[in-house]
C-alpha cells in the first residue's frame, strides 16, 4: 500500500466533504435548516443521504472483518442492518414523520406529555450516540495507522475536527449533500476493487480460484453455527443479534433525525424503500472481501481482521494497481467515518442544545445569543465526549461495539416508539419504567463487555448479545406498568394518534397538547 | 373495513341547505376532530388496518429469516449444500435476502398507501 497515494485520496475526501459543506452553508440560513434541512429533501436525495449516513465503519470495515474470522454467522450483521430498515418502514416511518417533532425527546414529550420521559430520552440519545461514535473514531484511527503507521489517536482526532467544522458550519442541510455524495463514494470504493479482481481472474489463469476458501478441506470456517471463532451458543447468539439489529435500527438517534427531513409521511415511506435498495447493493460486497481474504490474506485472521478491506487490494495486486485501489478503499473508509460521525453529531448536538444547553445559555447571556451558535457549541460537546472515551472500547471489534449500540436502542427507543405509535393505552409511567428497565439492563451488558466479559458459556453469550432478553424485558415492563397505571394515560393520546396516523390529505386538527 | 360504516355516514350527512352554508366542512373529519364515538371508530379502523399490514410483514420476515438459523441447526447438510457455486447459507444471506426485502418493502408501501387513500376518500379530503 502506498501511503502517499492513500493520504492524497483521504485528503480529497476531506476536501470534498468540507467543500460541499461550505456550499450548504450558503443556503443554510435558519435554525430549521440546521436541524432538519427545513424538511424539503426529496426521497431520492434523502435515501442516498440516509444510506450514506448509516453505512458506518462497522459496515465498511467491520462486517468483512467479522466474516473473515467467524464465517457465515456474521453475514447476519449485514442482513440485520438491512432488515432493520424494513422494520422501521412498517412500524414507524410515516407516523414518526407525521409526529411533527424535531428530535426523539420532542416526540417523547409530545406523545407522553412528560418532561421526565423527555429527560430520560435525552440521556439515552447521548448514550447510544456516544457508544456508536466510539467505533467510528476507532475505525478512523485504524485506517490511518494501516495506511501510514501513525498512532490511532491521530486518525480519530482528524475525523473529530472535520466533523465539528462541517456540522457547526452547515448543520443538517449541508450534511444531506455531503452524505448523499458519501454513499456513492463508499459504494464505488468497495465495488471497484472487486470488479477489477473479477476481470483479472477472467482474463488469465490463476492457481487460486476466487471461491476456493468456501469449498473443500479447510472450509469449516464458512459454515453457519460454527463455534470456530470462539463464540459459544451460536444459535442463541444468532437470534439475539438478529433481534438487536432488526429492532435497534429504528432507535438509533441519527436514523430518527433523518426521518424528520422528509416532506411528508408518504415521502418517508418511499425514502425508506429506496434506502433498502441502496443498502442491499452495498452489502453484496463486504462478504466478498472476507472470502478473498481467507485465500489471500490469511495472516489477518485474528487481531488485524478489521483491516482486511484496506489490505486486500494491495495483497492481490502488488504495484500501482493495488496502490490505486488501496487509496480508493481508504478514501471510502474515511467517507464512512465522516458521514456516520456527522449524522450522530448532528443528532446528539440537537439534543444537547435543546435539553442541556439552551436554558443555561439563556441564563448566562440573558437570551442575547444566536440560536445557531448554541447548536455549534453543542456540536463541539457532542464529539468531544466520545473522543475522550474512545480508548475504552479497545478490546471489542468494530461491528461488536456497534452491535451493542443497537442492543441498547432495541431495548429502549424501539418499545417506546412502537408502543407509543400503535397502543393507545400506554401510560406515561409505563413509558418511563420501560425506558429505565430496558436501558439499565442493556447498558449493564455493555459495561460488562467493556470492563471484562465472562470467559465463556451462557454468561458470555447472554452479555455479549443481550437483546434477546433486554428487549422483551423492556416491552413487558412498558405493557405491565401501563396496565397498572391506567389513570396516567396521557390526556391527549387520542389527538396524538390522529396526528401520527392520518394522511396529510385529510384535513383534521393536528394541534399539539398545550402544556 | 369501510362497508359496515357506510350507511351511517349517509345518515349523518347534512341536508342540502346547510351543506351550501358550510361547504368546506366534512363530516368525517369533524367526527374525528370532535372525538365523537364515530370519529374514534374511524381512527381505530385506520390504525388497525395499518397495524395488521405491518404485523403481516413482520410475521413474514420472522418466518423466512428466523427460520434460516433453525434450518441450518436442524438440517446440518444445508450448511454446506452448494447452489450455483456458493454454499446455501452464503447464497441466501449474502445475495438473495436483499432483493426479497426490497420487494417486501415495495408491496408494503403500496398497500399502506392504498389504506390511506381509502381512509381519505372515506372521511373527506381538504
Amino acid at each position: 500500500m502506498s501511503p502517499a497515494m492513500s493520504l492524497t485520496a483521504i485528503g480529497l475526501v476531506i476536501a470534498a466533504t468540507i467543500g460541499i459543506g461550505l456550499f450548504g452553508l450558503r443556503i443554510s440560513r435558519t435554525t430549521s435548516d440546521f436541524y432538519v434541512a427545513s424538511r424539503a429533501v426529496t426521497p431520492r436525495w434523502n435515501a442516498s443521504a440516509i444510506s450514506g449516513e448509516y453505512l458506518s465503519a462497522a459496515s465498511f470495515l467491520g462486517v468483512a472483518g467479522l466474516v473473515l474470522v467467524n464465517g457465515a454467522d456474521m453475514l447476519w450483521f449485514s442482513v440485520g442492518y438491512t432488515v432493520g430498515y424494513l422494520m422501521l418502514l412498517v412500524l414507524i416511518a410515516a407516523p414518526l414523520r407525521r409526529s411533527g417533532a424535531y428530535t426523539l425527546p420532542d416526540f417523547a414529550e409530545t406523545r407522553f406529555e412528560s418532561a421526565v420521559v423527555r429527560r430520560i430520552c435525552s440521556f439515552l440519545v447521548v448514550g447510544i450516540g456516544t457508544l456508536y461514535l466510539l467505533p467510528q473514531l476507532r475505525g478512523a484511527g485504524l485506517t490511518l495507522r494501516t495506511v501510514t503507521g501513525a498512532p490511532s489517536s491521530v486518525g480519530a482526532a482528524v475525523v473529530a475536527v472535520i466533523v465539528v467544522i462541517n456540522v457547526a458550519a452547515g448543520g443538517m442541510r449541508s450534511i444531506t449533500f455531503v452524505q448523499a455524495f458519501q454513499y456513492w463514494l463508499k459504494l464505488t470504493a468497495l465495488a471497484a476493487p472487486i470488479f477489477v479482481i473479477l476481470i483479472a481472474w477472467r482474463s488469465s489463469e490463476h492457481p487460486v480460484g476466487l471461491l476456493d476458501s468456501l469449498h473443500g478441506a479447510g472450509a469449516e470456517w464458512a459454515e453457519p453455527l460454527s463455534t470456530a471463532g470462539g463464540r459459544d451458543h451460536p444459535l442463541y447468539a444468532t437470534y439475539s443479534l438478529l433481534l438487536a439489529l432488526c429492532f435497534g435500527t429504528m432507535g438509533l438517534p441519527h436514523v430518527l433525525v433523518r426521518f424528520y427531513t422528509n416532506p411528508d409521511g408518504r415521502a418517508a415511506r418511499r425514502t425508506t424503500v429506496v434506502v433498502l435498495a441502496l443498502l442491499g447493493a452495498f452489502y453484496l460486497f463486504p462478504p466478498m472481501y472476507a472470502v478473498l481474504g481467507r485465500s489471500f490474506a490469511p495472516d489477518l485472521i485474528g487481531a488485524g481482521a478489521d483491516t482486511v478491506v484496506l489490505e486486500l487490494p494491495g495483497r492481490i495486486f502488488p504495484g500501482t494497481v493495488g496502490d490505486l485501489l488501496g487509496a480508493l478503499v481508504a478514501a471510502g473508509a474515511f467517507a464512512a467515518f465522516l458521514s456516520t460521525s456527522s449524522g450522530l453529531t448532528v443528532a446528539i448536538a440537537g439534543v444537547i442544545d435543546q435539553d442541556l444547553l439552551r436554558g443555561r445559555l439563556n441564563r448566562v447571556t440573558g437570551g442575547d445569543y444566536l440560536a445557531v451558535n448554541g447548536f455549534r457549541i453543542a456540536a463541539l460537546l457532542a464529539i468531544a465526549l466520545p473522543y475522550l472515551a474512545f480508548e475504552l472500547t479497545g478490546r471489542l471489534s468494530l461491528a461488536d461495539t456497534v452491535g451493542l449500540a443497537f442492543a441498547v436502542a432495541a431495548s429502549t427507543f424501539c418499545p417506546l416508539l412502537v408502543l407509543g405509535i400503535w397502543w393507545r393505552r400506554m401510560s406515561t409511567v409505563g413509558a418511563a419504567a420501560g425506558l429505565l428497565v430496558g436501558g439499565v439492563a442493556a447498558i449493564t451488558a455493555v459495561l460488562v463487555n467493556v470492563i471484562g466479559p465472562p470467559s465463556g458459556g451462557w454468561p458470555k453469550a447472554l452479555f455479549g448479545q443481550p437483546a434477546a432478553w433486554t428487549m422483551p424485558l423492556a416491552f413487558l415492563t412498558m405493557i405491565v406498568v401501563s396496565r397498572l397505571t391506567p389513570q396516567r394515560i396521557p390526556a391527549g393520546t387520542a389527538r396524538s394518534l390522529v396526528r401520527l396516523h392520518t394522511p396529510e390529505a385529510v384535513d383534521v386538527d393536528r394541534s399539539f397538547p398545550q402544556p | 373495513m369501510s362497508t359496515p360504516d357506510a350507511p351511517r355516514r349517509i345518515r349523518v350527512t347534512s341536508p342540502r341547505t346547510s351543506a351550501a352554508r358550510r361547504s368546506t366542512s366534512h363530516t368525517g373529519t369533524r367526527e374525528i376532530d370532535e372525538q365523537t364515538r364515530v370519529g374514534e371508530v374511524y381512527m381505530h379502523s385506520l390504525i388497525q388496518s395499518q397495524l395488521r399490514l405491518a404485523l403481516a410483514v413482520i410475521l413474514g420476515a420472522a418466518v423466512m429469516l428466523g427460520g434460516l438459523p433453525l434450518l441450518f441447526w436442524l438440517v446440518p447438510a444445508t450448511r454446506t449444500f452448494s447452489v450455483v457455486g456458493l454454499p446455501l447459507p452464503w447464497l441466501l444471506l449474502g445475495v438473495v435476502v436483499y432483493p426479497v426485502v426490497y420487494v417486501a418493502a415495495r408491496v408494503y408501501t403500496r398497500n399502506a398507501e392504498r389504506i390511506e387513500a381509502e381512509f381519505t376518500e372515506f372521511v373527506g379530503r381538504k
